[in-house]
């Protein structure tokens, strides 16, 4: 580590003059690192989002960019299986790709080559079996004048490579987790996964960012997948952090003619959450599927932000977002569909509901539809209410306590998200989480 | 005030003729530009008391340090502020002399919104004679409202006659350094209409009636303020149906409308400036800031169809203040050919047990942009606070683009809000139903268009509904293909 701490440095200039101790550990004469340095010089020129930009408007990272994160972590950290138990899916069998500190743990994990390539970033990036496939795919969905993205561009090293070829599929579902324990100071992440599926390829991922420490941590993840002609895959983001985490995850998907991705994503927990999910269409009889449910109390504050690109005809997309806000819990939703002019026949359809039961809870949602084709079915509707009294009423005059009752409304008021998650053990977990977040014991398994 | 040579020079020319048998109007006009001297020359004209002179420098002085928005989602040439003459004294010389002369286009259009051939010349600028018709048919609306207490006159009488209003509410609701637009209309604005509704009172008629035929030549920077004292009730229209062919560029309006206890304002706009040529050369810039303020269980009621203008940037907006307030926007708004509207509302819920509703029809064709921007706000303390929005967008053809832009920000848990917007094109069943009916497709299209529309035309006062509807079909001619 070359960089020199003083107080109070900026963090845009710590990251900037990080990138030249960043680039002694990896290969400069490797192709992607011409990437890199553009996007460094992207980022330095457009720092940190800020509060007058549209896209930014009612999240504000000022606070986080106080805080004076560790680029790099000092040393390796080593987890035991037993005390992380409980944030694998260990109901059932997975891949498992773990990270501590953004250094892989082999340990944790469990990796294939076997048909189907389920590995890391860092081996992609820099043995020349993989070359054709970065060229081809890197930083090709994710190309763009965002800084935020650019900045993990710059320092892209490590995260998940997932390759399945045409017409295979895992034999089970992958899990991505990314712990953090931060041991000695503030911690900045900056995972960068890579997930191609092949022609008829199907997977299953699972993506979990975990912080064990009470530090502050900062995730800046950058995900790209390309789903291929009539591949199928299901990405479930689980974020249920510790209320010093923050993360912000950018997913890019590019899709192909006849694939089919969903995305799920249950925010409970974490300080700040920003996700910028972008669904980019490219090819006919696509179907992109985005979903979420938040629950959050105290000062949580998560932020979603989805893209839909209609650019080819006869294609669809569904949005359907939950949120429950308690305390003084922020949430916004921030949903954008375009249609190009030649997307003909498009259905898109968008909705957003929100539960507000505190005073000092706000929501701020913006469900934004830009459309130039005029053969097409977009709609998009935006509630904001309670719960209704007269089932809570019901509920209770039959020996239901009121708590218990809330519980239940909000569990079916968020039910129509669940129901399209397709790992039933995920399912379970995911009740549990919402049992917990509500903090109830219904006595049964919803 | 340092005068150049030839202002002087103009200054005197201008003398000279207030003598005068008539003005002639090239000499009443200021030179381009915009500095101090314009505006304290603008006040001046206008013979204004000192503090109304300082009003506008103030307005000046934060203008220049503002910058134009950039976030609408139009695009257009800016345009340049000092070669724009800012005061020019109404078209008293009419244009032509007998109906024969005026555009037959235009008159096929008259003529088809059905209005009256007295008020065809009116509207084209043909000489009528006054006497006879609109002085005295104005001169008994007249009688009718001051009998009431009512002040209706242009916003230049009403400084002059009624400066404690004027004093007490101008800038209330739309502060001189609200937007760019606003403060330039602040620093400049020519004229505009000023009404006053004493407590209690229900104005007797729609004041659209009588605007209408007393409307003169107002000028590109209106200045509107309507004040409705408590328990008191107007209906309100401004605009026109017909065509009109203005050659002002800029329009910079600023309405102000205050319900106080009990009152009730229903403000209608028909909106049919020039949009331009079929290439979409030309046509009026509207940028207009509209605001009105419900203190107690008052209620303001906006109602819009907007199908002129190459370029509108317009809000009208609900600041729900009162407990128990309401506020209200309908609106139309349909752009064919190079038109690009930006229009929408804002519902700031800041009293208890507020409610509003935003009904939005958009109807773009040719080769036009329209978009729906929209806030509705629910403060801390705005409890049981409920709105309703609705936006729809129709489509025809797929050189056009329709978009969304609602912003719903909602801070106390007693909120109710539903959002739900629609977009769609004109199912090619229901034109072959019509079509087996004996009915061609243009009608087709505007009796589809019609029924889409229909929730918000029903709002507007009686006349004006039935013109709306011809202009729609007006505007969408030529649309299909």
């Amino acid at each position: 580590m070359g960089s020199k701490h003083t107080e109070n440095i900026d963090l845009r200039e710590k990251l900037v003059s990080s990138f030249l101790a960043f680039q002694s550990h990896v290969d400069v004469d490797h192709p992607v690192h011409d990437i890199r340095s553009e996007a460094i010089r992207n980022f330095e020129i457009k720092g940190f989002p800020n509060r007058k930009e549209e896209a930014w408007k009612y999240t504000s990272l000022g606070k986080l960019q106080k805080i004076d994160f560790s680029i790099f972590p000092k040393k390796v950290n080593a987890l035991e299986y037993s005390d992380v138990k409980q944030y694998f899916l260990h109901e059932m069998d997975t891949y498992k790709i773990v990270f501590i500190d953004g250094i892989y743990s082999s340990y944790l994990s469990e990796t294939t080559h076997d048909g189907v390539d389920i590995c890391l970033m860092s081996a992609a990036l820099t043995k020349p079996i993989y070359e054709p496939i970065i060229e081809l795919y890197f930083n090709k969905a994710a190309k763009g004048e965002d800084s935020l993205t650019s900045l993990n561009t710059a320092f892209s090293k490590e995260g998940a490579y997932i390759y399945i070829p045409k017409s295979k599929a895992p034999i089970k579902p992958i899990e991505i987790i990314h712990f953090a324990t931060g041991k000695e100071s503030s911690l900045m992440l900056q995972p960068r996964n890579l997930i191609i599926a092949e022609e008829n390829a199907e997977l299953q991922i699972i993506e979990r960012h975990q912080s064990l420490t009470s530090n502050d941590v900062l995730t800046n993840a950058v995900t790209e997948i390309f789903a291929a002609k009539n591949s199928i895959v299901d990405y479930y983001k689980v974020q249920n952090d510790s209320s010093n985490a923050s993360l912000i995850d950018n997913t890019y998907i590019s899709q192909k003619q006849g694939s089919a991705v969903h995305v799920h994503t249950f925010s409970f927990g974490g300080n700040i959450t920003r996700n910028n999910l972008n669904f980019y269409q490219d090819g006919e009889r696509i179907d992109s599927t985005l979903k979420g449910v938040t629950i959050l109390n105290n000062k949580q504050h998560v932020d979603h932000h989805t893209l839909v690109h209609h650019q080819q005809p006869n294609c669809e997309s569904h949005q359907d977002y939950k949120g429950i806000y308690a305390d003084k819990a922020t949430g916004v939703f921030n949903g954008k569909i375009i249609v190009d002019e030649v997307a003909q026949k498009t259905n898109a359809f968008q909705q957003n509901n929100n539960i507000l039961i505190s005073d000092d809870a706000t929501i701020n949602t913006k469900p934004q539809l830009e459309i130039f084709a005029d053969d097409v079915k977009c709609s998009h509707g935006c509630t904001i209410g309670q719960l209704d009294e007269e089932a809570l009423f019901y509920l209770r005059a039959r020996g239901i306590p009121r708590k218990e009752a809330q519980a239940l409304l909000m569990y079916a008021f968020a039910n129509n998200v669940l129901e399209s998650v397709r790992i039933p053990e995920l399912k379970l977990r995911i009740n549990k989480l919402i049992a917990e977040k509500l903090g109830v014991h219904l006595g049964f398994d919803l | 005030m340092a005068y150049t040579e030839e202002e002087l020079k103009k200054e005197l020319e201008t003398k000279e003729y207030e003598y005068g048998f008539y003005t002639d109007i090239e000499s009443d006009t200021l030179p381009k530009g915009l500095n101090e001297e314009i505006v304290m020359a603008i006040s001046k004209k206008k013979e204004e008391p000192q503090w109304m002179t300082e009003w506008r420098l103030e307005a000046f002085r934060s203008w220049k340090e503002m910058e134009e928005p950039e976030w609408a989602n139009i695009h257009y040439k800016k345009p340049d502020f000092q070669d724009i003459s800012y005061y020019s004294a109404p078209n008293k010389k009419p244009k032509y002399n007998s109906l024969d002369e005026v555009d037959p286009e235009l008159l096929d259009t008259f003529k088809r919104l059905g209005i009256s051939l007295d008020e065809q010349k009116k509207l084209a600028g043909v000489a009528v004679d006054i006497v006879m018709d609109s002085v005295s048919v104005a001169t008994t609306f007249k009688k009718t409202l001051a009998e009431k207490g009512i002040i209706f006159c242009s916003i230049s009488e009403a400084i002059q006659d009624h400066p404690e209003l004027i004093r007490k509410y101008i800038g209330k609701v739309v502060p001189r350094k609200d937007n760019f637009y606003a403060a330039l209309n602040s620093a400049v604005f020519s004229d505009g209409s000023f009404c006053y509704i004493p407590k209690g009172v229900r104005c007797p008629m729609e004041l659209s009636t009588y605007f209408r035929i007393n409307q003169a030549g107002t000028g590109q920077f209106e200045r509107t303020l309507v004040i409705a004292d408590k328990g008191s009730y107007v209906s309100y229209l401004e605009g026109c149906t017909a065509p009109s062919r203005d050659e002002n560029q800029l329009h910079a309006a600023v309405v102000e409308l205050i319900a106080l206890d009990d009152a009730e304002i229903k403000y209608s706009t028909v909106q049919n400036w020039f949009p331009g040529d079929k290439e979409g050369k030309g046509g009026v810039y509207n940028f207009v800031t509209k605001r009105g303020l419900c203190e107690k269980n008052a209620k303001i009621s906006w109602t819009q169809v907007e199908t002129g203008s190459a370029i509108t940037w317009k809000y009208p907006s609900c600041i729900l203040k009162g407990d128990n307030s309401i506020g209200e926007f309908y609106s139309i708004a349909v752009t064919n050919n190079y038109q690009q509207a930006d229009t929408g509302t804002k519902m700031i819920h800041l009293g208890k047990n507020t409610r509003s509703t935003i009904i939005s029809k958009g109807i773009s064709a040719g080769k036009s942009q329209n978009s729906y921007r929209g806030l509705v706000q629910v403060n801390k303390r705005a409890d049981n606070a409920r709105n309703f929005s609705q936006c729809d967008s129709l489509l025809m053809g797929n050189k056009c683009g329709a978009h969304t832009f609602p912003y719903i920000e909602a801070k106390n848990k007693s909120a109710q809000i539903e959002h739900e917007a629609t977009t769609s094109k004109i199912g090619e069943d229901q034109i072959f139903y019509c079509n087996q009916r004996g009915i061609d497709t243009e009608k087709a299209i505007a009796l589809i268009v019609n029924g889409f529309s229909k929730e918000v035309l029903n709002k507007l006062p009686m006349e004006f509904a039935v013109e709306a509807q011809k202009l729609l079909e007006i505007s969408l001619e030529g649309s299909v293909g």
